[in-house]
């Protein structure tokens, strides 16, 4: 992570052609996902709640003579190296030393956001603050003195709406202009205690010729915190430097009777805590539309009801929306061609078949679901409810070893799997990673939606469709007990900030969405048509029978479903799609009731739901966690499908 | 802790009464004479005159409309005593194998008589129990404001650090109510725990609102620095903060 490609052309280039590399950096969820898409017109996904970018996005702009790298860096606090992002960001910043950082901040939140600036100016890095959010902050009553905040920082300072893209041509500016001239340094002083022992330090650092890339100010500033990795670092060449360090840091946490990283914390934040009551002019306001939301979804019953809604909100919006829309498109396509080819005559006819049963399939089976469901799903990331449905749900996701954050890839889950599982890096440690991403192979995908819409919602009833959903949840949460006990270690507490609701900007959502239709479109569509037509061809020769045959005990036996099953879940393990286009292609039709029975419908759905984790997840299993992991998830997934598929079948023949 | 006592007033009717307000107040309500009278079996006009002499002493705050409430004096005293009486029931329990029905009332008049240093004796000696016997009711932290005896344990095999200042009057964050304030006072934790909070504002003296706590043993949502911050029960437990009145 600490040394990419881009960086070495940099310095190649940067005599010639006019290049430049700007940084953002920031606390989490200020805004800089959306600066970033502004200034480079790039797709980055954004979302309402902390720590969504975990590795640092790249993109470019064009200014003027310059070509400009920007690289999004993830939403940290600070440089204290408590995680992998606050490592990265800080190794980014210090050792490959963009032209320029902006420091995004969250207008509204200046206090906090100003404790990250402190680090990043004693960092010594050519800075520029871009005060974001100046609208909600002006909603909650606050006027900023731009022009006293510039004065009290010593860089340059701009007020952006990032999403209404207010401010992007003046922060471009500015930031080209603190590239490229030598910029003025106003030292942050800390207490005259503490000051002369970061002073001493700093000329010890000085005089040792460390070869350092960090500034030497910093460096002490940071031997005095007691930080690991610095410490470490200069312990390797300098034994004498560590020695008077911790000489210095005893005096001081002796003299104020307090551990010398509570001291620096401390002071720090009483300078960010001066220089905003400086910059900032508190008034009176009444309560804002955000606050009454934030009464309602964290009050202690109606928050329940809100979470419970957001999903099911979800999931039945989408089967609405989706089933009319599918009936739409099929009723436009019946009057180009019958929509139920068969499979008989030639090769030709058969490929041909199978080619357009793909592309029905595909333009009604699957498109009309994922496009409301990632539009509702962006609307929910972007306002900010996903916060307040993981502090709700807390306590509930403590039962199962996590703590509440590790809803929100859960969520996402519901979405995809795999940038669920990569947003994992959310939780503090690996075993929590471990948890939320096995849970997560069991949130039923956008997929395994339009799998279970596509046979039990259609034909049986959207009521059918949601009971499978609650029976997920409680096999979640069943699963993740188990799993709890089984991979040792302790959970660590939740600290999240609850950011305001916003009102979702519908440029972002319908980007978005659009984004991530696009990846289904281009990528999974041509796959497909050409499956389909492969399967049918298949189907014909009687090359797929062998392999169902084998499966039959457990297909047919133990399952109860029909012995062709057995060829679509191996085709599902590619994709979650292909059991009912795999099925749309056998039998020939879309009219999927005409070939299994109800229980068929719903032992199916149910299996599909939970039976393996698809290949790309499969993938990002292995690459996060390792093979071991990957495999154990795997066969823990295959094990419970069959078990509660078997038992769901058994039980579901009693009633129906 | 030295207790001032009064005429017709001894030290264990006074340690009786408070322990009494503590463990009905418990959940925040104000106390009613009726259920003093019912739970230490006294008249209820006999409660009323003690009461009156408590509050004179400054160990509650009484009124006839209201209830009883303990003051910060009244709740050391009692948490003191409720620790002890806990304390010597997992003694007679665990250690003298004595009955589970019985262990209360041998426990009730053992602990008036049994010194501070006694009970940090016994404390180590049960190895810092976390529950008493016969109600699993916590046993209340002893004055190193220790929650559990995981805690204790830790703290003294150096896996915990501390930063701030203990005083007087201290409350966990997951004691206060929604809308109480306080300031930080000090916070105890792991290193990285400590380094977190601290990054995220709470640093000692800082002064915080609970804005919202949520059910079920749930996170609590403080404003601290005019950003809105949500700590896990585990974590705000850790957190004492000197409660503004």
């Amino acid at each position: 992570m600490s040394c990419h490609p881009s960086s070495n052309s940099k310095i190649v280039n940067r005599k010639n052609s006019k290049h430049l590399t700007i940084a953002l950096a920031g606390n989490a969820n200020v805004g800089k996902s959306v600066l970033f898409n502004q200034l480079t017109g790039s797709n980055q996904i954004i979302g309402n709640w902390p720590g969504k970018t975990v590795d640092r996005a790249e993109g470019t702009l064009r200014f003027e003579d310059y070509d400009i790298s920007v690289i999004d860096l993830p939403g940290i606090y600070s440089f204290s190296t408590f995680s992998l992002e606050e490592l990265v960001s800080r190794d980014y910043i210090a050792l490959e030393k963009p032209d320029v950082v902006i420091n995004v901040l969250d207008a509204s939140v200046l206090e906090r956001n100003l404790f990250f600036t402190i680090q990043l100016i004693e960092m010594e890095v050519p800075l520029v603050v871009c005060l974001n959010q100046v609208d909600v902050a002006k909603k909650k009553g606050m006027i900023i003195n731009k022009d006293k905040l510039e004065e009290e920082l010593g860089v340059p300072v701009v007020l952006t709406v990032a999403t209404r893209g207010e401010g992007i041509y003046e922060l471009v500016k500015t930031a080209v202009e603190a590239a490229t001239r030598k910029p003025q340094r106003k030292e942050m002083k800390y207490s005259s205690d503490v000051e002369a022992r970061i002073a001493e330090l700093a000329r010890l650092v000085e005089t040792e010729k460390l070869e350092l890339k960090y500034p030497s100010r910093w460096v002490a500033i940071k031997l005095l915190e007691g930080d690991q990795e610095i410490t470490k670092t200069v312990a390797a060449k300098s034994k004498k430097v560590i020695g008077v360090s911790e000489i210095l840091s005893q005096e001081l946490s002796s003299s104020c009777q307090e551990p010398c990283f509570s001291i620096i914390a401390s002071e720090r934040y009483s300078l960010a805590s001066m220089i905003a009551s400086l910059a900032l002019r508190q008034n009176e306001v009444k309560s804002t539309f955000s606050e009454k939301l934030d009464w309602v979804t964290t009050h202690k019953v109606l928050g329940y009801f809100t979470s419970a809604g957001v999903i099911v909100g979800l999931l039945l919006w989408t089967f609405i929306v989706g089933n009319f829309l599918s009936g739409l498109i099929s009723n436009a396509l019946s009057f180009i061609a019958p929509l139920d080819p068969k499979v008989s005559g030639s090769i030709i006819s058969i490929l041909w078949n199978g080619v357009f049963g793909g592309f029905v399939a595909g333009v009604t089976l699957v498109i009309p679901f994922v496009i409301p469901f990632y539009f509702l799903l962006a609307m929910i990331e972007d306002s900010g409810i996903l916060t307040r449905v993981a502090f709700m749900m807390d306590s509930v996701m403590h039962k199962i070893g996590l703590h509440g954050k590790a809803l929100i890839p859960l969520i996402l889950g519901y979405g995809c799997n795999v940038p669920a599982i990569h947003s994992c890096k959310i939780m503090e440690t690996r075993r929590e990673r471990l948890l939320a991403a096995f849970a997560i192979t069991f949130a039923p995908c956008a997929a395994r939606t339009i799998v279970i819409f596509g046979l039990v919602g259609v034909f049986l009833g959207v009521q059918w469709a949601l009971a499978l959903y609650a029976v997920d949840l409680l096999i979640i949460f069943m699963l993740g007990r188990i799993a709890m006990k089984a991979v040792p270690g302790k959970s660590t507490g939740l600290i999240m900030e609850m950011h305001s609701f916003k009102i979702p900007s519908l440029s972002v959502v319908g980007k978005q969405t659009w984004t991530r239709t696009k990846s289904i479109i281009y990528m999974v569509f041509p796959i497909y048509i050409v499956g389909s037509a492969l399967v049918q061809v298949l189907y014909a020769f009687n090359v797929l029978t062998p392999i169902s045959d084998a499966l039959a005990p457990l297909t047919v036996w133990w399952l109860g479903l029909p012995v062709v099953t057995g060829i679509l879940l191996i085709l599902g393990v590619v994709r979650k799609e292909f059991i009912i286009l795999g099925a749309v292609a056998i039998f020939g039709s879309t009219n999927l009731g005409l070939f299994f029975t109800p229980v068929q419908l719903i032992t199916l759905a149910l299996v599909a739901m939970l039976y393996i984790p698809c290949l790309s997840t499969f993938v990002i299993l292995a690459k996060e966690f390792g093979w071991k992991a990957a495999v154990t998830i795997s066969l823990a997934n295959i094990l419970s499908a069959i078990l509660i598929g078997g038992l769901a079948f058994r039980l579901l023949t009693l009633f129906i | 802790m030295y207790l001032k006592i009064g005429a017709n007033m001894t030290r264990k009717s006074v340690e009786d009464y408070l322990k009494a307000v503590y463990e009905l107040s418990r959940n925040g309500n104000t106390v009613s004479t009726t259920e003093i009278s019912r739970i230490l079996k006294v008249a209820p006009a006999s409660v009323t005159e003690m009461l009156k002499k408590l509050a004179e002493k400054n160990y509650v705050e009484y009124s006839s409309y209201h209830g009883t409430t303990l003051t910060d004096n009244g709740r050391r005293i009692a948490e003191k005593v409720a620790r002890k009486h806990r304390l010597l029931e997992r003694f007679l329990h665990d250690v003298l194998k004595i009955d589970n029905v019985k262990v209360h009332g041998q426990a009730c008049e053992m602990e008036h008589s049994l010194s501070d240093d006694a009970e940090e004796s016994l404390c180590r000696f049960l190895r810092h129990p976390d529950q008493c016997p016969d109600d699993g009711k916590a046993i209340p932290p002893c004055d190193l404001q220790i929650r559990s005896c995981e805690e204790c344990i830790m703290l003294h095999s150096k896996g915990l650090e501390e930063v701030g200042k203990h005083t007087q009057n201290l409350v966990a964050l997951d004691d206060l109510k929604e809308g109480q304030s306080g300031k930080i006072s000090f916070i105890r934790g792991g290193h990285n725990l400590l380094q977190r909070l601290l990054d995220m504002g709470l640093t000692p003296g800082t002064k915080i609102v609970v804005v919202k706590i949520a059910p079920l043993e749930g996170p609590v949502e403080l404003l601290v620095r005019g950003s809105k911050l949500a700590l896990g029960r585990g974590i705000a437990s850790k957190v004492f903060v000197d409660v503004e009145h």
